[in-house]
Parts: structure tokens; C-alpha cells; sequence
């Protein structure tokens, strides 16, 4: 009996191991891929969050200005009006009319952001500091250098100014983290000055039109005439 | 009946041997699981450390980088009036800085501009300290700090764009930095260029102006950007962003070389009379 159960302990054990490590290699592969597919999973979810805010008929339509590349000069930035229908809440106006900046001008070549970035968020803190978030792309996406970046910056801060007052300045995070240089030049330790005459117009947030959850937004309710997103070769 | 009792201890051993090797097997898996899903953690806790170091918290003038005493120029008597040039060849090492489709990239590109920027530089009497020699990649930090070490020195970046009309160069100067609260009389590294943004106008405008009668098409003034190399400089400072790895052959660039050094090197000698040099390195002017 005792001489059996040694045979069986000992046959057991060396089963054991052989299954184990055949086992190994398949299980270390599965879990390395289910950490890798919850990774994109949250990368999705973000970005679905992200989405450009679906656009409240109810909203007034006005004429927004946005700030895209001047096809005429060189490095320098030109309005180009854009009706929308634009939220009077100011973080929500914001969200609105830089995701319409993002989405980019009929002409693609006179974009200033990459078509693969998107607005994560965008705060408003009560000194009328503007936080917008923006994901990686926008770092890793654009061309670099001192031209290109502050171009991307400048439209940014410009078009936050024609279209929210309450806006005075503007702090950019990329993926919910503060970074020394867009892409190797543009500083963006500090926050960029965008408005600095006092917040007037709109004048109260209107109560028909609350923050609220972000949706997505379909071709069909693009706002303006915007072209559609190309990645640069 | 004593063999079915015996029938029945035989039957019971297979049900305990099953037994063993399942918990055998599950500890064996359990530290299987357990290692695993440690390696895909440790992942990014091994990668590169892309953080910046932290920058000094304030650098008074006095206070200079390990580079100060070993500079060439720190054993000859202090000369007055601007002699210095500080030549920044940007990016190096792993940051390659622009790319071009033609396999062009920036780093390559303004370390070898710096040599020519050099060359002329001497050829009207300056001095010139490069941040790098060959394809390292100090940090902006290191590279302000060769400059904030030297006295009667101007700080040029030198940069390749990514876009902007072929064949034009522009000069940058810091923005205006937004104001903060005292700081006992010191200059705050964040903030060194910030007494320095007069001049650097001033130098800049000079330098673009030699550039512009050379490159057509290039702005008649320096711009404003809020580059991050110049705001830790203690020193007029400017940066030469010359368009653009777009251009098919690397050959149009390089064509700009002599130009662009003669038009750095001129505007420098153009600014000397108007530059007053503190008496300490780094100082406010
Ligand atoms: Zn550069």
C-alpha cells in the first residue's frame, strides 16, 4: 500500500509538472493578451467618451469662428466662420467648438491639429482657466517643430477666444498628464493667455442646455461642412 | 463481505490519488498564474524613463552648472561687451527632432549647420561654446545651463521645421512669460529669459533681417513662440527654425548653409554694441 502510494504520489507529481509546463506558455500568452485587450478596451472607452458632443438642437445656431491654417501666408493662421448650433455653458461651448476645430477644415491641408487626435475633456475652473485634455495623437501625431507647434497652439487658444468668453486661458494635457513640449519644441508647461478682457457674453449659463454626458456624433449631425478626417501619409 | 470492503478501499485510493494531483496541479498553476501576470506589469516600470529631470528649483546668478568650471573660457580674464556665442544644435541622440519622408532628420542636419555657424561666428571674432558636438541629446536644462554659465554670451537654437514654405528661415524669440509672485530678488530658472526678452527681440530682429535679404519669402521680423529651450536661457536667445525636411533632396538644405551662417554671425556682430553685459553670468542685464 505505502510502496503503491509512492508510485501513484510520484507519478502524480510528474504529470503534474509536464502539464504544468505545457500549460505555461499558453497561459503566460492568454493573460499577456487579456492585459493587452484591456488596454484598448479603456483606450476605446475613452475615446468613445470622447466622441464629439452631440450637438442640442435646441442650442442656438451661431456664427462660430474657427482658426485653421491661411492658405494665402505662410505658418499663419486665418478665421474661417462655421454656423453651429453652440451651447451658452461655457465648458460645453468649448468642448463643441474644439472638437469642430479637431474635425478640421474642408481643406485638409489646412489643418493645424492631426486628424487622429481627440479632445478627451475639457474643465473650466472658476478662475477661467480652460484644461482641454487631448490624447496622445496630438503629441505624436503632429509635425514637429517650432512653426507647426505653435501654430496647433495658437489655434487652439484663438478659437476658444472668438467663441468663449469665459475662457481666459488655456492649459493642454496630453492623455490626462501635464508634458514638457508638444512635440520637442512648444512649451506647455505653462497655460497659453486667451482672453484677457473679463468674461461677458454669454452672460448666464441657460438652464435648458445642463452639462451632459457626452454622445456620439453621427456624419449626419456634423456640424458645418467639415472634411472628412485624413491621416497624413 | 471482507471483499467488498477491500473493493471498496480500492476504489477509494484512485478518488485520493485524483485528489493529490489536483491540488498538486493547482499549486503548480497557481505559481504559474502568479508569475505571469507579474511580467506584463513590469513592462512599463522597466521602460525608458521618459520623464525630464526636475529643473533646479531657482538658480540665482551666481549659481552655475558642473560645466562652469570646466569651461575653456572661465581661466581667461573676463572680457566686457557680448563675445560669446552659445550654438545650440538641437535634439541629438534618440530625439531626432523633424523627419522628412526622404529620410532627412533635423538632429543630423544642425549639427553640421553649427560647424558652418561656427566657422563664421570666429570670422567676426566671437567666441562659440555648441551644447553638443556630436549625437548626444542634453537636456534643455543642460543646454540653458552652458549658456547661463558663460558672461557676455547670446544663445542660438538651431532648428529644422517639418512644414512652412521651402527654402525660408525664421528667427523665434520666447513669448511673454505670464507673471508670478516675488521671488526674493532672484531669477527663477523656469523664468531666466523673462529679463532677457527685450534683447532677444532685439537680436532677433537683427538676425531675421540678414536672413530675410538672403531667403525670400522668410518674415521681415523675429516671431514670438513659446519655445521651451529658450525660457530656461539666461541671455538674449533666439531660435532659427530653417523650412523644412519636407524638401525632397536633402541638398536644398544644404545649399542654406552658408547663408544661414553668414546671416547668424552678421546679425550677432550687428547686436554687440547694444549689448550691456552684467557683471555676473546669468544675470539680469
Ligand atoms: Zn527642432
Amino acid at each position: 500500500m505505502t510502496a503503491r502510494w509512492k508510485i501513484l504520489l510520484i507519478g502524480g507529481l510528474v504529470i503534474a509538472v509536464v502539464a504544468a509546463a505545457i500549460y505555461f506558455p499558453i497561459l503566460r500568452r492568454r493573460v499577456k493578451l487579456a492585459a493587452k485587450l484591456q488596454q484598448q478596451s479603456e483606450e476605446q472607452a475613452r475615446r468613445e467618451l470622447a466622441q464629439p458632443i452631440a450637438i442640442n438642437p435646441g442650442d442656438p445656431r451661431v456664427k462660430a469662428k474657427l482658426f485653421w491654417a491661411s492658405d494665402a501666408l505662410d505658418s499663419t493662421l486665418a478665421p474661417a466662420v462655421v454656423e453651429l448650433p453652440l451651447s451658452n455653458d461655457p465648458a460645453l461651448r468649448s468642448k463643441q467648438v474644439l472638437n469642430t476645430l479637431l474635425a478640421g477644415p474642408v481643406d485638409a491641408e489646412l489643418r493645424t491639429l492631426p486628424p487622429d487626435a481627440v479632445l478627451l475633456a475639457f474643465y473650466l475652473l472658476p478662475d477661467g482657466t480652460g484644461i482641454a485634455d487631448f490624447s496622445e495623437a496630438l503629441a505624436t501625431s503632429i509635425p514637429s517643430g517650432i512653426a507647426s507647434e505653435q501654430l496647433a497652439v495658437d489655434s487652439i487658444a484663438r478659437t476658444l477666444e472668438a467663441n468663449v468668453a469665459q475662457v481666459q486661458r488655456v492649459k493642454i494635457l496630453i492623455h490626462g498628464q501635464e508634458v514638457e513640449t508638444l512635440a520637442g519644441h512648444l512649451d506647455l508647461t505653462g497655460a497659453f493667455v486667451v482672453n484677457t478682457r473679463p468674461a461677458s457674453l454669454p452672460s448666464k449659463p441657460a438652464p435648458s442646455a445642463p452639462t451632459r454626458a457626452p454622445g456620439m456624433l453621427t456624419p449626419e449631425k456634423a456640424p458645418g461642412k467639415l472634411a472628412q478626417p485624413e491621416r497624413k501619409p | 463481505m471482507l471483499l467488498e470492503v477491500r473493493n471498496i478501499a480500492r476504489i477509494r485510493v484512485p478518488v485520493r490519488t485524483y485528489f493529490l494531483f489536483g491540488m498538486i496541479a493547482a499549486i503548480l498553476t497557481g505559481a504559474a498564474i502568479v508569475y505571469s501576470s507579474q511580467t506584463p506589469a513590469q513592462g512599463p516600470q522597466s521602460g525608458p524613463n521618459t520623464q525630464s529631470p526636475v529643473p533646479p528649483p531657482s538658480a540665482s546668478p551666481q549659481s552655475g552648472p558642473p560645466e562652469a568650471a570646466t569651461s575653456p573660457f572661465s581661466a581667461q580674464p573676463q572680457r566686457s561687451g557680448l563675445n560669446i556665442v552659445v550654438l545650440d544644435p538641437a535634439h541629438g541622440g534618440v530625439d531626432t527632432g523633424a523627419r522628412g519622408t526622404g529620410g532627412i532628420r533635423e538632429s543630423e542636419i544642425v549639427l553640421e549647420l553649427a560647424l558652418q555657424v561656427r566657422r563664421a561666428l570666429e570670422l567676426q571674432g566671437f567666441q562659440v561654446v555648441q551644447t553638443r558636438q556630436g549625437n548626444e541629446n542634453p537636456s534643455f536644462d543642460d543646454r540653458s545651463a552652458t549658456a547661463n554659465a558663460q558672461r557676455g554670451a547670446v544663445f542660438v537654437t538651431l532648428h529644422i521645421s517639418s512644414t512652412g514654405l521651402p527654402g525660408t528661415a525664421r528667427v523665434y524669440v520666447n513669448a511673454d512669460l505670464p507673471p508670478v509672485a516675488d521671488s526674493n530678488g532672484l531669477i527663477p530658472w523656469e523664468r531666466a529669459q523673462e529679463p532677457f526678452l527685450g534683447l532677444s527681440r532685439k537680436f532677433g530682429d537683427l538676425v531675421q533681417g540678414q536672413l530675410t535679404q538672403r531667403f525670400k519669402g522668410s518674415p521681415d521680423g523675429a516671431q514670438t513662440a513659446s519655445v521651451r529651450q529658450l525660457r530656461t536661457t539666461a541671455a538674449p536667445a533666439i531660435a532659427v527654425e530653417i523650412s523644412s525636411v519636407a524638401v525632397e533632396n536633402r541638398a536644398e538644405l544644404d545649399r542654406m548653409g552658408p547663408g544661414i551662417a553668414d546671416a547668424i554671425a552678421r546679425g550677432a556682430a550687428a547686436f554687440k554694441p547694444s549689448y550691456v553685459v552684467a557683471s555676473t553670468p546669468g544675470a539680469a542685464p
